[in-house]
């Protein structure tokens, strides 16, 4: 992965920014240039709280080479306690012990080792609250 | 617009076929098509390929295919919208004609994918999700699907049978399919006893990676009425629509908005609705999608996917018929081929050509085809008219 692609991801993978729609006020996360809800195109920066819970989740046996080393490994979709939902890593838990409904909390992690430039990939993933 | 046919169809040979070129794909299930239509020309081509650059290294598909079908000079357009490359192509190659722009139009779909390694497959495949927000966690396609298997059976009690039991019935019908993949005999148990993928979907939950090719070629039913003698396959609508990309975004999980979006444009122009289907080719990438797929359609409530398949009303001798062909599951799932292959079934169901697979009643058949977790989904209803 080349770092410019890397590196302009930083808002959303280090400080969780998402975008809360002035008009209607859903917020999206990545953020948006125009509201799908309202059709608004004015947005606030927003910081993401880290409290929330699993929705739905799997154990990934068969994994991309480059998280081949972590399999099997927790996946699930994490609504957040403002009701933002995104698709992170389960980590800290063993794959047998997930339930959906489980309450979780996100953490700042390495994602990937090392991209095709050499850079190591961060962000987030949930850990057991 | 002007009401559309499908004058002629043929498939290339599927499997792992490390003789066979994208090129030779395309034109092998191409001649086939035009041979079969009797058309006197070709006014313009569409092909459906999601990733010839990935798998192949090769964009710029549609010159390409065009110039070794020896239709050099035509229009030749590719359309790409992941595994329903195929299926949105054929939309377009119906709106061209019904437009009157072109008369016969040949529609083809491809994907030549063990130019790759297993990995590389995998990597090309997951672009079809958000690359950013979910391959970059780790998310895979069976993953993906895992998810949405996972909140269906926490939200309507789906059992992990049920799911193999979509896999089991559709390697029964593929069993009667000369053109299938893979010809064998799978039992309920086979499924949930195959190495895990992604929990709860096994490998034997998942469709296979395949080289092969599709065609059909269109025409106004105008001329095609005086160019075939006896029934035709009229498409009777067409619908598309999009959704939320990542399967985060979506409202609910369990629930494919794009397919149910694109299915009642479909039947609102068919002025069909689902009870009048008497048999669908649905797009069973896993074997939760063609739960979900059956829901969205209409073909049963929301939620009441696997009891319906439990119920044997999916089966060659069911009520519904889904997936006669064996379905992505046993003959195969070159991406982007599939939409196309799905209408090939329909016709030749439609025709009365299906061999041992033959439904008693086919009359009017409806293909279900989408990309990625069904960020995008097509929806073709076609019938036979004539005797
Ligand atoms: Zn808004």
């Amino acid at each position: 992965m080349q770092p410019q692609r890397v590196w302009r991801e930083i808002p959303q993978r280090y400080r969780l920014e998402a975008g809360q729609c002035r008009k209607c006020k859903k917020i999206f996360f990545p953020p948006r240039l125009k509201c799908p809800d309202c059709g608004g195109e004015a947005f606030a920066k927003l910081r993401l709280p880290t409290d929330g819970k699993l929705l739905t989740y799997t154990v990934v046996h068969t994994a991309p080479e480059r998280f081949a080393k972590l399999a099997p490994y927790g996946l699930g979709i994490v609504e957040l306690s403002n009701k933002v939902r995104l698709t992170v890593q389960i980590v800290d838990v063993e794959p047998e012990e997930l339930k959906s409904g489980m309450p979780l909390r996100l953490e700042f992690r390495k994602i990937h080792d090392v991209g095709h430039a050499g850079v190591i990939c961060y962000g987030y993933k949930a850990v057991p609250a | 617009m002007r009401p559309v046919a499908v004058i002629g169809v043929g498939l290339s040979p599927w499997g792992e076929l490390w003789r066979s070129s994208l090129r030779d794909l395309f034109a092998q299930a191409a001649l086939k098509a035009i041979k079969d239509s009797g058309a006197p020309r070709i006014d313009s081509l569409l092909v459906g390929c999601m990733s010839g650059g990935l798998f192949n290294s090769q964009e710029h598909v549609g010159a390409l295919v065009a110039d070794y079908t020896g239709l050099k000079g035509v229009p030749a357009t590719r359309v790409e919208s992941a595994c329903a490359s195929g299926g949105v192509a054929f939309r377009q190659g119906v709106l061209e004609v019904a437009s009157g722009a072109s008369d016969f139009v040949l529609v083809g779909g491809v994907e030549k994918m063990t130019d790759l390694s297993g990995d590389g497959a995998t990597f090309a495949l997951s672009t079809a999700a958000d690359f950013d927000y979910e391959a970059y966690q780790g998310a895979t396609f069976p993953a993906l699907y895992a998810l949405m298997a996972r909140a269906h059976m926490d939200k309507y009690g789906t059992t992990r049978e049920q799911l193999a039991m979509v896999a089991a019935k559709n390697h029964d019908n593929g069993l009667l399919n000369p053109n299938a993949q893979f010809k064998m005999k799978v039992s309920v148990q086979d499924v949930m006893n195959s190495v895990k993928v992604a929990e709860p979907l096994c490998l034997l939950d998942c469709s296979p990676i395949t080289d092969g090719a599709a065609a059909v070629v269109l025409a106004p039913v105008e001329l095609a009425a005086k160019l075939k003698k006896g029934p035709l396959a009229k498409v009777l609508g067409v619908g598309q629509a999009a959704d939320a990309m990542a399967l985060a975004q979506r409202e609910d999980i369990t629930r494919l908005e794009a397919a149910e979006l694109a299915a009642q444009r479909a039947y609102k122009m068919a002025g069909k609705s689902p009870k009048d289907i008497d048999f669908a080719e649905v797009h069973d990438c896993f074997t939760i999608a063609e739960i979900c797929a059956i829901e969205a359609l209409g073909f049963c409530k929301p939620g009441q996917g696997g009891k319906f398949t439990e119920q044997g009303h999916t089966a060659l001798k069911g009520s519904k018929p889904i997936n006669t062909s064996g379905g992505l599951k046993s003959k195969g799932h070159p991406v982007g081929a599939t939409g196309v292959a799905q209408i090939v079934e329909l016709v030749e169901q439609l025709r009365g050509a299906a061999g041992e697979r033959q439904l008693s009643k086919a009359r009017v058949g409806l293909a279900q085809n989408m990309g990625g977790t069904c960020g995008s989904s097509v929806v073709s209803i076609l019938g036979r008219e004539g005797k």
